[in-house]
């Protein structure tokens, strides 16, 4: 067993700290209290990332990206996201459900995403389709050579700065041992296709300045062409993007739970009451020690199920459980963090708040943590039924 | 034009440094450890050398324990060409650094040594001084610019009284102040790059060096801890404090 990290992943994540300090983490307090990432900054903080290889540094180096292994993608997302989501976004990584491009989806989809002239966005959640993700109501019907697709999308994230959806609709039924269950294909979607809005979304607790959409779909037409893998065969395209999504998820809880525990640390150490650190006292040292304790696990978990990612044997089970413990541990420390800090905890001059008001939707979306116990317990128990 | 940039190992700037219990030393266990600052100034400035057309090779040396070679990958990434370990558990006095450096020099012909002026653990600042005596190149200390001639370098010192321009023949040793220039990050393709760039170990005795520590260290304690100044209510009472209290007027 070797628990230690290589010379490049030390590096990667020096040198993403250094970025971040120098590049995003100036202007936090600006995107929290407009709730905006301006274009100009979002644009030069693409470039800043491009010059520095760190944009699209998950998707591969022959086609242009960073070629990290799994383990580094989940370093460096740590890293990023010691700062905001608005911000850390910024620094785009191009859905790795995108590698189902075929030749000439590749030139005008996955490339451009690579070289960060496209941004796309992912659109699978409805209304009344959240867990229950093949409940979906929005449907493409073939029409000769091309797809008419109607329905509604929601909480599609950062839609509003996006070029193209990945977009998931159900384009028919199939029976199976448990009723009937709808087929699911993947469409790419141009911003601008006629018959498809960009409409702004809700206002959210969690993550000021990236914001969340509504996609509408009123008989708009596609071509055949933009169909992303085979019809009918949405999810398979999808799977193994869902797991990665969850490290990912994973991987920024790590981040912020590091900035928290930073930032609790040095006030219990600091904070003077009744003459002395409040860290002296075993109810804010202890809580310290719970902190870390619960991130380091996390940690492990994570770094494990990427490394695992990387030797090709990582399960459904391995990232849903690193996912439901970062998150679950991220909800711990921002909140154990903020009573260490006590009414300073809540105001904005220091990051907590914003941690906190965060942390809530780790929890909820790419799978909530109930839907992470349900394919957690699941692996466990199929294989026992009689 | 071969630069040569040594670079050392100290614990990072970020870390509160503590002394350890038996008073040998500093903390250097699980400790937080980086690029000497200054030698990051230096690497950046061999690399715009480089960029610049002006330099056509970047050789950075270490010495220390083996891990200084995570040092050396670092300034690998940031863009050095090759780098050399000398690799020793001693702690390695100024004189001797400098008497390696040397060997090191004699053997690479650089035309320039770009270092830190000083390193951020024993703030020594002797280092470049010494190699300039030995190899009696010409020298140039607390560099905040430089700007390469033919066969010449002007380079502005920081000094007392302000700032000093000075021309020196080259090869030269420049010792780089703070504000020579901004270290860059190492890039992700550079830093992927760094692994296969050429890394060689040595010993100091490959260089007949002898690197016997020359002084003995008694103990090293924490400065005592200032006490918390007195607000004073008035200019009278001031002075009252410093004539009868402070006793300096």
């Amino acid at each position: 067993m070797d628990f230690a990290l290589t010379e490049e992943h030390k590096m990667i994540r020096e040198s993403a700290r250094a970025f971040v300090e120098a590049e995003l983490m100036p202007y936090e307090d600006e995107v929290e209290k407009t709730g905006e990432v301006r274009p100009e900054l979002l644009e030069q903080i693409k470039q800043k990332s491009i010059e520095n290889g760190f944009y699209a540094a998950n998707m591969p180096a022959e086609l242009g990206g960073g070629g990290l292994d799994a383990l580094s993608v989940t370093i460096l997302e740590q890293e990023l996201s010691r700062t905001s989501m608005a911000l850390q976004y910024a620094v785009a990584r191009p859905s790795g459900i995108l590698m189902a491009c075929n030749e000439e989806q590749r030139e005008r989809y996955l490339l451009p995403a690579i070289r960060g002239e496209k941004v796309d966005c992912l659109a699978m959640t409805e209304p009344d389709a959240g867990s229950d993700v093949r409940s979906m109501k929005a449907t493409a019907v073939k029409d000769g050579d091309h797809w008419v697709i109607n329905g509604t999308k929601h909480f599609i994230s950062h839609a509003d700065v996006s070029d193209f959806v990945i977009l998931f609709v159900a384009t028919g039924e199939e029976d199976t041992p448990r009723g009937k269950k709808k087929l699911i294909t993947a469409f790419l979607v141009d911003m601008g296709t006629p018959g498809f809005e960009v409409a702004p979304g809700y206002e959210s607790v969690s993550h000021r300045g990236y914001h969340n959409c509504i996609l509408n779909f009123d008989n708009c037409r596609v071509h055949e062409t933009q169909i992303l893998g085979e019809v009918h065969k949405g999810f398979a395209v999808a799977n193994e993007w869902l797991a990665g999504t969850r490290l990912q998820v994973a991987a920024m809880c790590l981040g912020r739970c590091e900035r928290a525990i930073e930032v609790a640390s040095e006030w219990a150490a600091t904070r003077k009451q009744f003459g002395q650190p409040i860290g002296k006292n075993q109810g804010v040292s202890f809580k310290l020690a719970d902190m870390l304790t619960e991130f380091k696990c996390a940690e492990l978990m994570t770094y494990y199920a990427s490394w695992k990612l990387d030797q090709g044997t990582m399960t459904d089970s391995d990232a849903a459980m690193a996912k439901l413990k970062a998150t679950e541990a991220l909800a711990m420390i921002s909140d154990e963090a903020i009573q260490i800090l006590g009414g300073m905890g809540l105001m904005n001059e220091l990051p907590l708040e914003r941690i906190w008001r965060d942390h809530r939707v780790e929890r909820i979306w790419d799978g909530t943590s109930e839907i992470q116990r349900h394919i957690i317990s699941r692996a466990m128990l199929r294989p026992l039924e009689q | 034009m071969k630069v040569l940039v040594p670079v050392k190992r100290v614990v990072d700037y970020n870390v509160k440094v503590r002394v350890k219990a038996d008073q040998s030393g500093v903390e250097t266990a699980n400790v937080k450890m980086s690029m000497n600052p200054f030698d990051e100034i230096a690497v950046e400035e061999a690399i715009r050398m480089k960029e610049a057309g002006k330099a056509d090779e970047i050789v950075a040396v270490s010495i220390g324990a083996a891990q200084a070679q995570e040092t050396l990958r670092t300034a690998l990434a940031m863009g050095a060409d090759r780098a050399i370990l000398i690799e020793t558990d001693e702690l390695v006095e100024p004189l001797a650094v400098a008497k390696l450096l040397k060997a090191v020099m004699d053997e690479e012909n650089p035309g320039i040594v770009l270092l830190g002026k000083q390193a951020i653990d024993d703030d020594s600042n002797q280092t470049a001084q010494m190699l300039g005596a030995l190899t009696g190149w010409p020298q140039a200390t607390f560099v905040s610019n430089i700007e390469l001639g033919d066969g010449s370098l002007e380079a502005t010192r920081e000094v007392d009284s302000g700032l000093e321009t000075i021309k020196v023949n080259m090869p030269a040793v420049v010792s780089v102040d703070l504000r020579l220039n901004e270290p860059r990050y190492a890039s992700l393709p550079n830093i992927m790059k760094a692994k296969k760039k050429p890394l060689d170990t040595k010993s100091a005795a490959d260089y007949g060096v002898d690197v016997t520590p020359r002084l003995k260290t008694i103990k090293v304690a924490e400065p005592e801890a200032r006490s918390g100044g007195v607000i004073v209510g008035s200019v009278a009472e001031l002075v009252d404090k410093l004539k009868n209290e402070a006793k300096v007027l």
